[in-house]
């Protein structure tokens, strides 16, 4: 219990999917003006990686590993370097299930975040979840903590910097620094921040 | 006959990552030294070429309720011959590289360029489209990455540009350059260079103070 704890920790804060690992960055950066839309955006992120790296865990373990199909008497087959397509068409298929999903039961919140919905399912950091899942070879416990502790450290990370941008829209910056240039270096500061999560001991 | 522009434009003027956001995602991360920069640019320039050709060339017969599912899966197949031919001959910087060969294909340059331009260009300026693009994305990596090898190691392709204080020199390596954070602050800076240089890029600001004229003068 306590490993998964601190696993937690760590996919959410010293592993930062954007900031310290700088995946999702297109997002992250482009649906960070403000702040309604970034928690929109942080909760998709953390419904769609908690159901997919399970998942993703599940169809490597079984059919794409090397040795899965000593059942059928295959001992050698070693599919692993499919996985790169099955986990983009397992995104893919996630992300359009939970919008059907909820079109269906919750079409309230579907006008607030339907949009950014359809972009998750080509989104480097669900994908890279799903990836450094299969290289670093967790069980099915540890890929299900993993999948939502990176959703939640990218939730925390994008709303954050909204806020900040938010405070910062009335800021009489150098012209050459407006929107993308001062998001940047904002980035680089929360990344700072973030960096000394590092050195936590961790239980 | 094929317009030049068409080549250089995205180089400077059109930068897919200093413009328009796209692809910076798998790319940070890589540069730490101008080696492991420059073998991403490669891969992904080649992968762009590729899948814009044969996008280009498969677009009348993609039903568009599908294309992008079909765009995503030329990609990510691209992406594993290219990700598996690194690991048959480079195979220490394809263990480097991790998994952020096969996050090309998730990349917005590549999907962005195939969707908005091969997709209804001939096979030939499409490709060029797509060279100028992973040309102006190499040119953000190799600059990144040869700022962070030089100050933070003092070295260029691993060979000795500043001798550093353990060596004896003068040179004291920058750790920060090595770090996540260095990647973002540099880049920014990038952008702001270019943006003073090439002053339509500048974002209007919603809110921003303008000079209103004083009544009566």
């Amino acid at each position: 219990m306590n490993e998964l704890a601190s696993l937690f920790i760590r996919s959410a804060f010293v592993e930062n999917m954007p900031l310290t690992l700088f995946l999702g960055l297109c997002t992250f950066l482009a649906l960070s003006r403000r702040p309604g839309t970034a928690v929109g955006l942080g909760i998709a992120v953390i419904a769609v990686m908690g159901v997919t790296v399970p998942v993703n865990h599940l169809l490597y373990q079984f059919v794409l590993a090397p040795g899965a199909w000593t059942w059928a008497g295959l001992p050698d087959l070693d599919l692993s370097y499919l996985r790169l397509l099955t986990f983009i068409g397992v995104v893919s298929a996630a992300v359009q299930l939970v919008e059907m999903v909820l079109d269906r039961y919750l079409p309230a919140l579907i006008t607030t975040f339907g949009v950014f919905l359809s972009l998750l399912a080509v989104h480097c950091a669900i994908l890279g979840g799903s990836l450094f899942m299969a290289d670093r070879s967790y069980n099915l416990a540890e890929s299900a903590v993993f999948g939502l502790g990176s959703g939640t450290g990218f939730a925390v990370a994008v709303i954050m910097l909204s806020a900040i941008r938010r405070r910062l829209v009335y800021a009489d910056l150098p012209a050459g620094l407006q929107g993308l240039g001062i998001a940047f270096i904002l980035t680089g500061m929360m990344s700072l921040g973030f960096s000394t999560f590092a050195q936590m001991a961790l239980p | 006959m094929l317009p030049w522009s068409t080549v250089t434009d995205p180089i400077l003027r059109q930068n897919p990552v200093t413009l328009q956001i796209l692809g910076i995602c798998s790319a940070l991360a890589v540069t730490t030294t101008l080696a492991a920069a420059a073998t991403m640019a490669a891969a992904l320039t080649v992968v762009i070429v590729c899948a814009a050709a044969i996008i280009s060339l498969l677009r009348n017969h993609l039903p568009s309720s599908i294309r992008l599912i079909m765009q995503i899966i030329i990609v990510a197949s691209l992406v594993i011959v290219v990700d598996q031919l690194l690991q048959a001959y480079f195979y220490e910087m394809s263990q480097r590289l991790s998994v952020f060969v096969s996050l090309i294909a998730t990349n917005c340059v590549v999907l962005g360029r195939t969707e908005s331009f091969a997709l209804h260009n001939r096979p030939l300026p499409a490709m060029a489209d797509a060279l100028g693009n992973g040309l102006g994305y190499s040119l953000v990596l190799i600059i990144l990455g040869s700022l962070r090898e030089l100050f933070g190691r003092g070295t260029l392709l691993g060979y000795e540009v500043l001798r550093t204080v353990e060596q004896g020199g003068w040179f004291e390596p920058l750790n920060l350059m090595l770090l996540a954070p260095s990647a973002f602050f540099l880049l920014g800076g990038l952008v702001w260079a270019i943006r003073s240089w090439r002053t339509e890029q500048v974002e209007t600001s919603e809110f921003g103070l303008t000079r209103v004229k004083e009544p009566g003068s």
